[in-house]
């Protein structure tokens, strides 16, 4: 019914082989390297529950099929940062601000606020709420998301 | 660090760790995508599960096929209702009634309903069999709505089955042909005598719809048979009550059923009682192999939802707006399944003419059985649905007499000492504060412009409304706690509250750190597991804070007593000596451990049959009122809610960023079910099965204006003057947007959600011009 092949990618900096079957999405591929930060939630990617950035480009796991991150550069949440005590200036403000209550949705919105801020690292609130309206919290700590996003440009800025 | 114990504060007005907004102390796990969740839990030799499930509403099982299913390389089992009765004779669960099933037997009763499982250690593989599963049905007639359902031919259950846990159903044993699974009625003064007198006499109808609460983490559960014990990890926010449902349906002692819950990424009173957990461990024992199901996003749609409502609200009036008399029909819509409907019925029920003061009252308030999924509790427990009924009504009623909305309520809120509509009297219920606060911040008495900006003249109009709601603790509820001081003087708390985003771990090692008198980060939670946390009803209604928050202080407080009783038993005194010094004198090095135990229960006093009059309904009450502003397109009935002000009475907040958090998350949600959410259904199949077309609130939902306060109260039978918070936030939202709608426009909605739509048709029927349907 399915085929395997044997994919090799860099998974949060180091190499990694993986046997993989071609219907396996990269929410299991990451299931099967022991990280479960990306969580599948929807499956249709709508809420960012499963946000992985691949080749520097965040995409949505559940949509992604695992073979096709063979030979890619795969970042999850649980990759260590520089900052203070391993996390980076965004995980600090997301705690700061008190901005997730359940934190199932909070990985996905971390990653897309580190990507928002490379981008444009003084963005409106306007912008903000633009950025991640790809990126659902049914605890709905929305406006400390808000809170969170401007605090952690503050941060970066240092 | 050695920590010495602090004075005892009890009586204390002022604190070292209650009042302090530090961040949640499970923070760092949830921004590394490392908290646990069950979602993470893979077990050796695990086995995936999947559903075959039914795709007619109500219907007779002449056959199910699953001999193709079978045969597919891969499955390990299938499963229909029959295995499971090889284990189980009489496999039906539910906290209120017995009468699901843990596959369907005989009958069918929703689109949805479990009716075959497969097992699969690939969970591809399982999936794939399900789809050749097939099952011959005799279709039987429909009820659906639940109006009809009072008087339908089609009949859900055969026979009532009550649980027996609570007396007041004990009286539907054995009832045949009914649809009725819970009548509660009220009855104080007489109010048909009061609407004879009465100058005015105002009747209207409301009805709410069928939603759900969407937790981004579904449901699931994986159970594992050891040696010795079903263990069974879920997500669950009953742990105590899984335990004691699984033990009595395999007819075994508690203490070898063990369940385990992590954090869990949402509840919101989805995760409730049974859910997976029955069929899950059913499935494991007669697998012997540990089995997992986790649904999808789709199956969510049908396992839980929250009641549809028709709510009949009928008040006499005085000329000049004092309510004299009220009278409160409302029918829930429970679905196929009781669930805990019944005390949604009665528990919320008895709220029904709100937080107002009338002499005369009648309430009749009925649990119904349809063929839709099962409705159960959701952040709020009915109230939001009352709230929307007596609140638009009481503006109706303004509207009509010319009164101002802050008028008419000032002039009949409950005030501190009266009686509510059961005989109780308000006690620390902070109804006019709450609706004073919110006056203030709306500006209420300064002339509100109803003109658009000067770029919207022509089109938009503005409006503004306010609403206030209030529930009752539901009662009578026990909570036990664990307080553990080890020899180092470090503190774990065992209790078995579940953590599901709401901040319980962080509110508990608060009110524990405050009642021993030592710093908070000196305090750990152990997660619920039940072969070490102590017995809680469950962490529902907002009840944790105040039960569970009771518990462990009073563990704390028998873990300090002991303390200073070892203490004074080697001659040291335990306020100036530090800890670790006081275990080191007893026994020679670094051992030992103090264990408190605390065990709380609020008074209560049964309602009498019939009257539904206690004097003790509840140990306390929760406020809630927003106020709305509006924008409405006249040309289109598009309108943005531009600013929400949400104040709460939540007793003396143990931790105000997080009471906040829960203040604006519980609007927000109810929001969604003001605004956009609704299930929809062809022949009770649920056709918006998906967030891409049941619409929860996003970012750029979030109004542009908010504001969240909780007053300055003290719930002075509160654990350190605290009490529940997590729905408050809920109670006024959708009266006070419909209200702004009216304000503006002159558009009076009667049905949620809210639509543009709905506005456009009311828009032109004010007109003269209507729409046609």
């Amino acid at each position: 019914m399915t085929t395997h092949r044997t994919i090799a990618f860099t998974l949060n900096g180091s190499p990694v082989t993986a046997h993989v079957g071609n219907h396996q999405n990269l929410v299991e591929l990451l299931q099967g390297q022991g990280l479960f930060g990306a969580r599948e939630s929807c499956a249709q990617g709508l809420c960012g529950c499963c946000t992985v950035v691949v080749d520097g480009q965040a995409v949505s796991g559940c949509l992604t099929m695992a073979t096709l991150v063979d030979g890619a550069d795969v970042r999850t949440i649980e990759e260590p940062q520089d900052g203070e005590g391993g996390l980076d200036a965004v995980q600090q403000a997301f705690i700061e601000t008190g901005a997730f209550q359940c934190g199932f949705c909070t990985p996905g919105f971390i990653l897309m606020t580190r990507q928002l801020l490379d981008a444009n690292p003084h963005p409106s609130d306007d912008e903000i709420r633009h950025y991640l309206a790809g990126n659902l919290c049914r605890c709905a700590a929305y406006p400390e998301i808000i809170k969170a996003v401007r605090l952690a440009a503050k941060k970066r800025k240092g | 660090m050695a920590t010495t114990l602090g004075k005892n504060n009890s009586g204390a007005s002022s604190f070292e760790s209650v009042g302090r907004s530090i961040p949640r102390v499970e923070a760092r796990a949830k921004v590394t995508g490392k908290a646990e969740y069950v979602h993470n839990l893979r077990l050796p030799g695990m086995l995936y599960g999947k559903v075959y499930r039914s795709t007619v509403a109500h219907a007779r099982i002449k056959g199910v096929d699953v001999s193709a299913a079978r045969m597919l390389p891969g499955v390990h089992a299938v499963y229909t209702a029959a295995d499971i009765m090889k284990l189980v004779p009489d496999p039906h669960y539910g906290p209120a009634f017995h009468d699901q099933p843990v596959l369907a037997i005989d009958k069918v009763r929703h689109v949805g309903e479990p009716v075959a499982l497969v097992l699969a250690a690939d969970p591809h593989v399982a999936e794939a069999a399900v789809q050749m599963i097939s099952a011959d049905y005799e279709e039987l007639p429909a009820v659906f709505d639940e109006i009809e359902a009072m008087t339908s031919k089609a009949v859900v259950h055969e026979v009532l089955k009550p649980a027996g846990t609570f007396p007041d159903l004990k009286h539907l044993k054995g009832k045949r042909d009914t649809n009725i699974a819970l009548d509660f009625h009220l009855r104080r003064g007489d109010a048909q005598k009061a609407f004879a007198a009465a100058d005015h006499v105002f009747e209207h109808t409301f009805r709410t719809q069928q939603v759900l609460h969407v937790p981004l983490e579904p449901f699931v559960t994986v159970a594992d048979p050891t040696p010795n014990q079903l263990v069974i990890h879920t997500a669950s926010q009953s742990p105590s009550f899984v335990r004691i449902e699984i033990a009595r349906l395999l007819g075994w002692p508690e203490n070898r059923v063990r369940v385990k819950v992590p954090y869990l990424g949402g509840g919101f009173g989805a995760k409730l009682y049974i859910k997976l957990e029955a069929l899950v461990a059913i499935a494991a024992l007669l697998a012997g192999r540990p089995v997992k199901i986790s649904l999808t996003m789709e199956e969510q749609f049908y396992q839980i939802t929250k009641h549809a409502a028709t709510l009949r609200i009928k008040s006499g009036v005085s000329r000049d707006g004092k309510i004299l008399a009220r009278e409160c029909e409302v029918w829930w819509n429970g679905g196929a399944y009781a669930d805990i409907g019944p005390r949604v019925t009665q528990k919320s029920g008895f709220t029904a003419p709100g937080p107002y003061d009338i002499d005369h009252v009648s309430i009749d308030s009925y649990a119904l059985y349809t063929n839709l999924p099962a409705a159960g509790a959701l952040r709020g427990f009915g109230i939001p649905q009352l709230v929307w009924a007596y609140e638009s009504h009481t503006d109706m009623i303004a509207k009509a007499l010319n009164i101002d909305p802050l008028a008419i309520r000032r002039k009949n809120i409950l005030r501190e000492g009266r009686p509510q509509a059961t005989g109780t009297l308000m006690r620390d219920a902070g109804i006019e504060q709450v609706l004073e606060r919110l006056a203030r911040r709306m500006q209420w008495e300064k002339a509100f412009d109803h003109e658009g900006s000067d770029n919207d003249k022509g089109t938009i109009r503005r409006g503004r409304g306010i609403a206030i709601g209030f529930k009752a603790s539901i009662s009578p509820t026990t909570s036990v706690a664990i307080v553990n001081v080890s020899a180092d003087g470090s503190v774990m708390v065992n209790c078995s509250t579940v953590d599901m985003g709401q901040g319980s771990d962080t509110a508990m090692a608060q009110i524990v750190a405050e009642a021993l008198g030592i710093p908070v980060e000196a305090v750990t939670l152990v997660h619920p597991d039940t072969d070490v946390t102590p017995y809680d009803m469950a962490t529902l209604g907002s009840r944790s804070t105040y039960h569970m928050g009771h518990a462990a202080k009073l563990a704390a407080e028998d873990a300090r007593d002991k303390l200073v009783a070892l203490a004074q038993e080697v001659g040291l005194s335990a306020e100036t000596t530090p800890i670790p010094d006081i275990f080191r004198k007893k026994y020679g090095m670094q051992a030992g451990n103090i264990v408190g135990v605390g065990s709380f229960i609020p008074p209560y006093t049964p309602p009498e049959p019939g009257t539904g009059q206690t004097p003790d309904a509840t140990p306390f009450w929760m406020i809630g009122a927003t106020g709305a502003e509006v924008e409405v397109d006249t040309e289109t009935g598009e309108f943005k809610v531009t600013r929400l002000v949400n104040i709460v009475d939540v007793g003396r907040p143990v931790n105000p960023a997080i009471v906040e958090t829960q203040i604006s998350g519980a609007t927000l949600m109810q929001l969604g079910f003001t605004l956009s959410e609704r299930m929809e259904f062809d022949a009770g199949q649920v056709t918006n099965a998906s967030l891409a077309d049941y619409k929860i609130p996003g970012i750029r939902d979030v109004p542009a204006v908010m504001e969240n306060e909780a007053v300055d109260m003290v719930q002075k039978s509160g654990p350190f003057g605290a009490k529940g918070v997590g729905e408050s936030g809920t109670f006024g939202v959708s009266p006070a947007i419909a209200s702004a709608i009216d304000d503006a426009v002159g558009v009076r909605l009667t049905s949620l959600p809210l639509t543009a739509e709905a506005v456009y048709r009311g828009l032109r029927a004010n007109a003269g011009r209507p729409l046609e349907d």
